[in-house]
């Protein structure tokens, strides 16, 4: 088994017709990924290389029994494309675009949870690849294995340097989860923490956040009450100065809350082990799994 | 983006949230055809994005066109913890009976719009928010709801504003809502919302943060950047679309990926190095992308050395090889580069630099190997 996506998985994908939609498409079907179609208004019924493409998410699904969607159209468009794969009964909406504004987040997440048929992962995130089975997204599967290892992150490169760090001390992954580094994530790292503890080929999770907001400091409550498996956290930003934005609309220290410093120190107070470096956790993974099996 | 006091006030005016009437002015004689306007007493008020301008005379009651023209010249030109001040916002001076507090603030944790209302206004909020918690009463509203009239109304009975300015004060809330829905801010806050002697409510000052991705929907908030308060390579940096933020160390720094930059200056300062800028060059960045990457980074003349750090996924680590090469081509750099390039295409990338044999440019192919040569690299160039 694996998490979200696997063989499972029919995808549907938003904005299929743009450039970088269609690339991706492709490159996640060449992996494996089951791509039953594309949503793009006013291009219905053509194909992208055999993909059919749709003008709507319902009839999408009408047609092709999707249950996965991704989002790759831009960002004024994206928060509609959203909740139209929910209204059309999408369970699971995978958002890679980036910079959509922060009321439309908030107005899709607390919809979403409203109705609670469907999860959102992202946006602004790389999307989740369990290896061997689907990739969706735009996470470069060729660097990862299958293995016992589940990966979170805030951070799409980050996961990838995590990844191959983890990779070279022969760990493979069940899945890695990118859930996106800004304010409102429709899913957070409780949401996926306690999905890896529930996957029998997961056998060591690591999670890696960043500075800024609380889901760190909230994850190592869960962690603490409801995790059996181990548990490798990575906080990246110890360096960055307060008030500023780094990049991610989310990774912004504000006072003394927020900063990587008071992350790492809430996770180690419930048990989780800290590395400093992406480095360091492939080290700890090792010392806590006795190498790659 | 944050706005300064008389652009939050404007919007405010917008949205029928009372404030006192005044003019910009960016020159004495503006400021005194302003005051003349508005009569006196009037306040001559320095317009930057930081607190204590009171505190650091940014802030001056005139009561006459001689105290007018002496305030503004004064404050015009003042630096006010770093910030010079290049505008002012003269309006006409409030009597005030009580002053008040008042924030609507996009509550990440909660996931919904955060109201907050604390008869102790006019003083450091946050320092009220630690001593008397308390005093500050707060209220979520569900985002799918909107703000209601109840909210107002518990809002100031809880935090037990005056019985007489209890449906004015609910009136103001409902318009800061509106003002922070309709304008899709991330902070509009009040401090201090007075009551005056014949029981009027006013916002006497405004701080507005507007969210960034949001103002296509606002081209009017858009053109209101003010880009003359930030630093030199940030503003270039922000011309070219590029996300940098100046530190205060010697080695440059450029990466793909807010989260993997971050990672790459924590690991630089292990290996104890100074990082001098957090720079991402996005997802897909193109050759010129980097090249202009380059000029910005080396235009912070404490650089001392450079570190690339690439994981490419959506970038191509061919795209980067090609704008350094490109770099090398028109700025000429006399610091080395440290180059790390792994991910999309980098055997294509790490090729090519190879290639093109630039001087002084060194390829790792680790990240924690790139930050130790780096390091050992801006050691000797200040040796």
């Amino acid at each position: 088994m694996s998490i979200l996506v696997g063989n499972e998985t029919r995808l549907c994908v938003s904005g299929i017709t743009g450039s970088e939609g269609t690339f991706h498409s492709l490159r996640n079907r060449d992996y494996g990924t089951n791509v039953v179609g594309g949503v793009t208004p006013g291009k219905g019924g053509q194909d992208v290389d055999g993909i059919p493409v749709f003008n709507t998410f319902h009839e999408a699904v009408a047609e092709t029994d999707a249950n996965t969607a991704m989002i790759f159209v831009p960002p004024r468009f994206a928060a509609d494309s959203i909740l139209e794969a929910e209204d059309a009964g999408v369970e699971l909406i995978i958002a890679i675009t980036e910079g959509i504004p922060a009321h439309d987040e908030l107005r899709v997440y607390n919809t979403l949870k409203k109705n609670g048929r469907a999860r959102l992962v992202g946006p602004n995130c790389p999307g989740i690849l369990s290896p061997g089975k689907a990739s969706v997204g735009i996470i470069p599967a060729s660097f990862f294995k299958s293995g016992n290892v589940g990966v979170v992150s805030r951070s799409g490169t980050l996961t990838y340097q995590i990844g191959n760090v983890l990779a070279q001390e022969g760990f493979g992954n069940s899945t890695i989860v990118g859930i996106g580094g800004d304010p409102v994530p429709g899913t957070d790292f409780i949401d996926v923490i306690g999905m890896f503890e529930e996957d029998p080929e997961t056998d060591l999770i690591v999670m890696a956040g960043e500075i800024g907001g609380d889901n760190e400091e909230r994850a190592a409550d869960f962690i603490a009450e409801n995790v059996t498996k181990p548990v490798i956290a990575y906080i990246a930003g110890f360096t960055a100065p307060p008030g500023k934005t780094m990049g991610h609309a989310g990774a912004i220290v504000s006072g003394s809350s927020g900063g990587a410093a008071a992350k790492a120190e809430a996770l180690e107070a419930k048990g989780v082990r800290v590395g400093k470096t992406p480095t360091e956790v492939a080290q700890a993974a090792v010392a806590l799994l006795g190498g790659a099996d | 983006m944050d706005l300064l006091e008389y652009q939050g006030k404007q919007l405010f005016a917008r949205h029928g949230v009372p404030v006192p009437s005044g003019k910009p002015a960016r020159t004495v004689e503006e400021a005194v055809a302003a005051a003349e306007e508005i009569g006196y007493p009037c306040v001559v008020k320095a317009q930057v994005q930081i607190g204590g301008r009171g505190k650091a005379g940014g802030i001056k009651v005139a009561q006459n066109r001689e105290e007018a023209e002496q305030h503004a010249r004064a404050i015009l030109g003042m630096d006010i913890r770093g910030l010079t001040v290049h505008e002012l916002w003269i309006e006409g001076a409030s009597e005030i009976a009580s002053e008040y507090y008042a924030s609507v603030i996009f509550d990440r944790s909660a996931k919904a719009p955060l109201l907050m209302l604390s008869t102790k206004g006019g003083m450091d909020i946050e320092a009220v928010a630690e001593e008397t918690p308390e005093a500050i009463a707060r209220l979520h509203v569900d985002p799918l709801l909107g703000f209601c009239d109840f909210h107002g109304r518990r809002l100031a009975f809880e935090a037990a504003v005056d019985a007489d300015v209890v449906r004015p004060v609910g009136a103001m809330l409902a318009k800061l809502y509106e003002t922070f829905i309709a304008e899709d801010a991330t902070l509009v806050e009040v401090n201090p919302l007075i009551v005056t002697p014949d029981r009027q409510v006013k916002a006497l000052d405004a701080k507005v943060t507007l969210d960034d991705n949001a103002l296509f929907r606002h081209p009017e908030n858009a053109e209101l950047r003010d880009l003359s308060g930030e630093d030199p390579q940030e503003r270039m940096a922000k011309e070219r679309g590029l996300t940098y933020v100046k530190l205060d160390g010697d080695i440059g720094i450029l990466g793909n990926g807010a989260g993997l930059v971050m990672s790459t200056l924590d690991v630089v300062a292990l290996a104890g190095g100074a990082p001098a800028n957090f720079l991402d060059a996005g997802g897909g960045s193109k050759a010129d992308a980097i090249t202009s990457a380059v000029e910005v980074i080396l235009s912070d003349p404490k650089v001392k050395a450079v570190l690339f750090n690439i994981f490419g996924g959506i970038t191509r680590c061919d795209e980067v090889a090609r704008g350094l090469i490109e770099a090398f081509a028109q700025i000429n750099p006399t610091v080395p580069f440290v180059v790390r390039l792994d991910g999309t295409n980098d055997v294509e990338g790490r090729a090519l630099l190879a290639e093109a044999k630039l001087p002084n440019v060194y390829a790792e192919s680790t990240m924690d190997g790139a930050a130790a040569k780096v390091v050992e690299l801006a050691r000797g160039a200040s040796a």
